[in-house]
């Protein structure tokens, strides 16, 4: 009973906050700005909680795991959530359900973190659709515009037709090995034609959910339709999130057909970061932008996994780190744009320095560690991903990588540009913006400079692993 | 004849790519959600079938299909909602009809 509350504690903590607010919601009306204060309380001592009582183990017959590094991703994910009720604090305080939009985000975040500890592919399937469906109501928030429901329909068709993918595969895997356990599948594969026919339907599942790229079509739609905080929730935590599980996925289980995957992860990262690129070259809107951004950082990502398993896991956490900060900060300065002026072109944001200097800085760092350029942390993650991929000899691929990562100074730099150097007889007005979110927003700039010189903390994600 | 297991795993990838099929090709959001139950109808036959004829000493696979076919129907029940929310908005539950999304 002991070990099942100090090894479940984030999944105890999370469900508490969730049944709290069912009943907020229940009970007699709390105005919104009370009730996201107290939010933010909670949401922070949930961060904070994740530091004490931890112990690596196992519940459940090996079906829930949890280790130093898995509590690690765990707070990340707790500090992403936080960040987001800090960072969109104006929206929220308009939005008419918050209680239930709150709950939402949260019971997904449970799902993650059930994800992450998974030991088992049926605890693994289950969570992972605790994962998706709530995200999928949350991109359907703005009820009354048209985008945002066709954003939420794209959203939920595909995923469960990559959930029905992904369990073709795992049927196949539980044909050809007869066992679900994720410790005891690696010991059954012998590297069959079923078995690889198994591990191509898994892995399309996950790589609907990571967006790469021959199943990334319904990314820049969802991004686009759903509200922001909808949007930065799922490009941030939900990315980060499956990619924490693909990493032990690909690790753990299926180890013995480290060739194949090895040859897969080349091809489909090569091809998501030029695709990424190329699209996000000619994009307009801010959140299509960054979307087709993101599709790109997946690339990257995937160029650390395919290195070994030490290094590969310990940069893909560390970009993670830094990726939160930097893509929540970018996110959070376009919401608040976009919700003052329904500014949402980058041609709109000529000329904005002289109007709003705090949140064209804070743009601007945020697009220059997206970029990876080098006192931000952003070059640091970069850095230790392609290491991570180098690990392996091909250096072609590595090179590749790093001409893509030129390729996309172009278009951060675009914005960048529009934003301090071109003339706009009208500008974006003066934004005041809420305490809390200013004071998140200097938080994640102090993240993204301080994260890349402090190296104890590269240091420490290493000594988990 | 008894059946065997290929008969059945026959089926069951059949089953699989008329849903595949039905998903790519239909255009009502309804029956593409349709096509989805049936490649999950799939997935559980391949289970129910692997467990009764290779690996009947554990239950691995039907406590498989007992929870593919619980989160089968929560799934379907928030499609819905998004869809009837979509019908509010577009008058029409046609994939041709929302193009407010564009490359």
């Amino acid at each position: 009973m002991n070990d099942f509350l100090t090894l479940m504690k984030p999944e105890l903590v999370l469900t508490g906050i969730i049944f709290l607010l069912l009943f907020i919601k229940i009970g007699k009306g709390i105005s919104n700005e009370h009730l996201l204060l107290l939010l933010q309380v909670l949401l922070l001592l949930n961060f904070l909680a994740g530091f004490f009582y931890n112990k690596p183990g196992s519940l459940f017959d090996g079906m829930y795991l949890t280790t130093g590094l898995i509590v690690l991703q765990k707070n990340i994910l707790n500090l992403a959530v936080y960040l987001i009720s800090l960072l969109f604090a104006n929206w929220f305080k308009r939005l008419q359900h918050m209680p239930e939009f709150f709950m939402l985000m949260l019971c997904a975040l449970l799902g993650m973190f059930f994800l992450i500890s998974s030991g088992n592919l049926l605890m693994f399937f289950l969570s992972l659709e605790l994962a998706t469906i709530p995200v999928a109501a949350m991109a359907n928030f703005d009820l009354d515009k048209k985008r945002s429901s066709e954003g939420a329909m794209k959203m939920i068709l595909s995923s469960a037709f990559s959930s029905g993918i992904m369990l073709f595969g795992i049927s196949l895997i539980y044909g050809a090995t007869g066992t679900i356990n994720f410790t005891e599948i690696p010991l059954q594969l012998h590297g069959s034609t079923l078995e690889v026919l198994a591990f191509i339907f898994f892995f399309a599942a996950f790589a609907f959910k990571l967006s790469i790229v021959p199943f990334h079509l319904w990314t820049a739609d969802v991004y686009e339709g759903s509200p922001m905080a909808a949007t930065s929730f799922l490009s941030v935590v939900s990315k980060g999130a499956v990619a924490f599980i693909f990493l032990s996925v690909l690790y753990k289980v299926f180890l013995p057909l480290q060739v194949l995957w090895y040859n897969l992860l080349v091809i489909v990262s090569v091809a998501t970061m030029v695709i990424g690129n190329l699209f996000a070259l000619r994009q307009q809107n801010i959140k299509r932008f960054l979307a087709f951004s993101s599709i790109a950082q997946v690339g990257f990502i995937l160029v650390g996994i395919s290195g070994s398993s030490m290094q590969g896991t310990s940069s893909v956490v560390f970009f993670i780190l830094v990726y939160v900060f930097s893509n929540l900060a970018a996110f959070a300065v376009a919401d608040a744009i976009a919700t003052k002026t329904d500014a949402e072109e980058i041609d709109d944001y000529r000329g904005m320095n002289k109007t709003n200097p705090f949140l064209s800085w804070v743009l601007a760092l945020a697009l220059f560690s997206l970029a990876g350029i080098p006192p931000t942390a952003g070059f640091f993650g970069k850095l230790f991903l392609l290491t991570a991929g180098a690990s392996k000899g091909s250096y072609l691929f590595i090179i590749i990588a790093a001409l893509n990562m030129i390729i996309s100074l172009y278009y951060y730099l675009r914005v960048i540009r529009a934003v301090f150097m071109e003339k706009n007889e009208n500008p974006i007005e003066k934004i005041t913006i809420e305490p809390s979110t200013k004071l998140a927003l200097i938080f994640c700039s102090a993240g993204i400079v301080l994260i890349g010189l402090l190296s104890w903390i590269y240091d420490y994600i290493q000594s988990l692993v | 004849m008894q059946p065997g297991l290929y008969h059945i795993l026959f089926i069951s990838t059949a089953l699989f790519f008329i849903g595949v099929y039905g998903f790519f090709t239909r255009r009502n959001l309804v029956t593409m959600l349709m096509s989805v139950e049936l490649i999950l109808n799939s997935v559980n036959l391949n289970f129910i079938a692997f467990n009764k004829y290779l690996w009947f000493d554990k239950m691995d696979g039907l406590f498989f299909t007992i929870f593919i076919i619980a989160i089968a129907a929560a799934e379907a029940a928030v499609a819905i909602a998004i869809i009837i929310n979509l019908y509010r908005s577009h008058n029409s539950i046609d994939v041709e009809q929302t193009e407010e999304l564009r490359y």
